[in-house]
């Protein structure tokens, strides 16, 4: 792995990122509407270790893990990759996704359908002029099956000759073809089984531990997310609403959000489920006109007036976390009453 | 006691050009009115197969069906046709998973929601209307009224969820099929909908049959858990005997899988190995080829019987795993 040891600097830095798509609207580019798919978030990603992002559709998630290769442009913000800017142009791009790479969600979608294994695996190795010649090449493959648990056998075979377990393997082959140092890995088990998602989850654990990757780790399940991740992010409709250790944050969600998040996570065994579980009401507003104030306010059992006037930053909670709620410190002291909202599972 | 919906040595065979695919082999579970049953079990392993072909919305051809699928002591599979679509239409609620792909883009909420009561039931227009405006408003859709003239894609995924609730009920359905109903949701969503399931089913004393490959969805709210491997029941139990006594292998493995809150050190535990090809299954356990528990020499050869380990506690196996520590059998 290449970077300056010791450095001490993240591998990863996004400052402010914004992701706004233009949406419909008025003629000539007039009264334009936008979706503010991802609008001001900032994070930083520490060297061999992963950030778990979590947060339901619509709140930008998936977008940031594009926004990161640009794949989709940021329209602000900065994103540093080493301390080094990137500024999306091509030849930037292309040092980026060497360096960057990504695995998604269905690998059935993410594989082409006409190439076999081999030739799927090798074609970052191509794009990147790596391992040249045709021998080096084939080595290369092979190794990097190996390193996913495929064996040899698997080369010459076609996606839809795969389970989705061994498909979601090749898309962890194919992301590790070029020794990249950070992964971003958006939903990359849910779709499959859960014997599978084990699999899966150990294997990208045990490749982090070889590799010394950096992993972000994007998904909806709050188990995994904790099983995979040394910090967590919570977003809501394009906003961190919190950050902070694993550890304190599912020990002591200070968001409601999260805390929402949290309780709404099936349990394990019968009879587990907290005897206050708090239930949302409602789905999550639209990204083109979010509520004024915090976003989460309505659907917030918290919410009090002045959630509608103030747009909460996100403040130091805890020894390491942040958190964007007004009334966090009140909630975390003992939750105040008006529970409007909740209720009993 | 007459159960209000039964399957009798179910079987589902599909015949393809190389050779015939038995998906659900031998399946027998009975629910009641007023319980839930859920069918556990991972891609391929008949869950959804068996419920649907038992059902009638299963072709055939090309699928073949044995056994018996009974609703109040009849045999949906020998019945008419017609006479199936009305017992269907009438008593049998359906939520799939994706509420997308099963409502029609180009039909109204209302007037698809209207459709089946006006049909079944010969329901005047006006008085489908009031009762799905009523259903709407009971699964927690705000101003329902208005939300009949809408179309699918003016509502969220959680909402269009909802209303495939709300349709299923317009006939007082007395079984609710729900296949994976919130697979696609997010999981505040998710808690939504089972709540809403649990309220209506304990309002209206519905059976319902809760299909989801998620052991964990169904913990809370199951009476009863059937858990589906390679198209056969391995187990059956009241819940929480399944979730604290697990008897067979597989169910074991399923558990341990999945990763728990707090507990982050450990490998996960995993299950080698794929589930057989359904056109080959082994002659014996189906499960014997991954089992880390294989110990009767019986396994590899016979089909394991259903046996009782507990009352109403039944396991596909020759020998109980109950008492035994996992971690020290497995090599």
């Amino acid at each position: 792995m290449t970077g300056v040891p010791g450095s001490g600097a993240p591998l990863l830095e996004a400052i402010d990122l914004q992701v706004h798509f233009p949406v419909g609207g008025g003629s000539l580019g007039r009264g334009r509407a936008f979706v503010r798919a991802v609008d001001g978030v900032s994070f930083t990603i520490e060297r061999g270790q992963t950030l778990g992002l979590v947060g339901e559709s619509g709140s930008g998630k998936s977008t940031i893990g594009l926004s990161l290769l640009g794949l989709v442009r940021p329209t602000g913000g900065r994103v540093r990759l080493d301390g080094e800017d990137v500024d999306f142009g091509r030849s930037s791009l292309q040092r980026l996704r060497a360096r960057t790479t990504m695995v998604f969600q269905d690998p059935n979608a993410s594989l082409n359908p006409r190439r076999s294994v081999a030739a799927s695996v090798r074609e970052p190795l191509e794009i990147h002029g790596l391992h040249r010649g045709s021998a080096a090449r084939r080595a290369r493959v092979e190794e990097l099956l190996d390193l996913v648990g495929l064996s040899g056998r698997f080369a010459e075979r076609y996606p839809h000759e795969l389970s989705g377990g061994q498909r979601q393997r090749v898309g962890i082959a194919r992301a590790l073809a070029c020794e990249p140092e950070l992964i971003i890995l958006d939903e990359p088990v849910s779709s499959l089984d859960v014997s599978v998602q084990s699999q899966i989850m150990n294997l990208l654990r045990r490749l982090q531990g070889e590799l010394g990757l950096t992993y972000l780790f994007i998904a909806h399940d709050l188990a995994a997310v904790e099983y995979m991740s040394h910090r967590v992010l919570v977003m809501y409709l394009g906003r961190i609403v919190e950050t902070a250790t694993r550890e304190s944050l599912y020990r002591s969600p200070r968001h409601p959000y999260t805390k929402a998040l949290l309780s709404a996570i099936p349990s394990a065994e019968p009879g587990e489920t907290s005897a206050a579980r708090l239930l949302l009401e409602g789905d999550i507003p639209s990204p083109i006109s979010p509520p004024s104030g915090c976003r989460f306010r309505t659907r917030c059992p918290w919410a009090i007036a002045a959630c509608a006037e103030t747009d909460p930053h996100l403040e130091a909670a805890g020894s390491d976390g942040e958190v964007a709620c007004i009334r966090a410190d009140e909630i975390a002291a003992g939750a105040p009453a008006a529970l409007a909202g909740t209720s009993g599972a | 006691m007459s159960a209000l919906f039964e399957l009798v040595d179910f079987g589902v065979q599909i015949g393809t050009r190389r050779g015939t695919a038995h998906i659900v082999n031998g399946v027998d579970w009975r629910v009641q009115a007023g319980e839930t049953l859920a069918i556990v079990g991972e891609s391929g392993s008949g869950k959804s197969m068996s419920v649907l072909a038992a059902t009638g919305l299963v072709p055939s051809p090309p699928a073949r069906f044995s056994g018996q699928a009974l609703f109040r002591e009849r045999d949906l599979l020998t019945m008419e046709d017609r006479e199936r679509r009305r017992v269907r239409g009438r008593h049998i609620g359906f939520v799939f998973q994706e509420p997308m792909t099963s409502l029609n883009p180009l039909l109204t909420i209302g007037r698809q929601m209207t459709e089946a009561p006006r049909q079944h039931l010969d329901m005047p227009s006006g008085e489908a209307r009031d009762k799905a405006a009523d259903l709407l408003n009971l699964v927690g859709i705000p101003e329902a009224a208005q939300r009949l003239d809408a179309y699918p894609h003016q509502l969220s995924g959680g909402m269009r969820q909802r209303v495939m609730i709300a349709m299923a009920l317009m006939c007082d359905p007395e079984v609710l099929i729900a296949d994976e109903p919130t697979t696609a949701l997010d999981v505040t969503t998710q808690a939504q909908i089972l709540d809403l399931v649990t309220r209506l089913q304990s309002q209206f004393g519905m059976a319902v049959v809760w299909i989801t490959h998620d052991l964990g969805v169904v913990a809370d709210f199951a009476d009863q858990v059937a858990v589906m491997y390679a198209g056969r029941i391995v187990e059956l139990a009241p819940t929480s005997a399944l979730y604290r006594t697990p008897g067979h292998p597989y169910t074991r493995g399923l558990l341990d899988a999945r990763p728990r809150l707090g507990e982050t050190e450990a490998e996960l535990a995993t299950i080698p190995g794929v589930p057989p090809d359904p056109r080959r299954l082994p002659p014996g356990c189906s499960f014997w080829p991954r089992c880390p528990y294989r110990e009767d020499p019986r396994c590899e050869t016979e089909v394991p019987p259903l046996r009782e380990v507990a009352p109403g506690h039944l396991v596909r196996s020759f020998y109980s795993i109950t008492q035994r520590a996992p971690r020290d059998q497995e090599a």
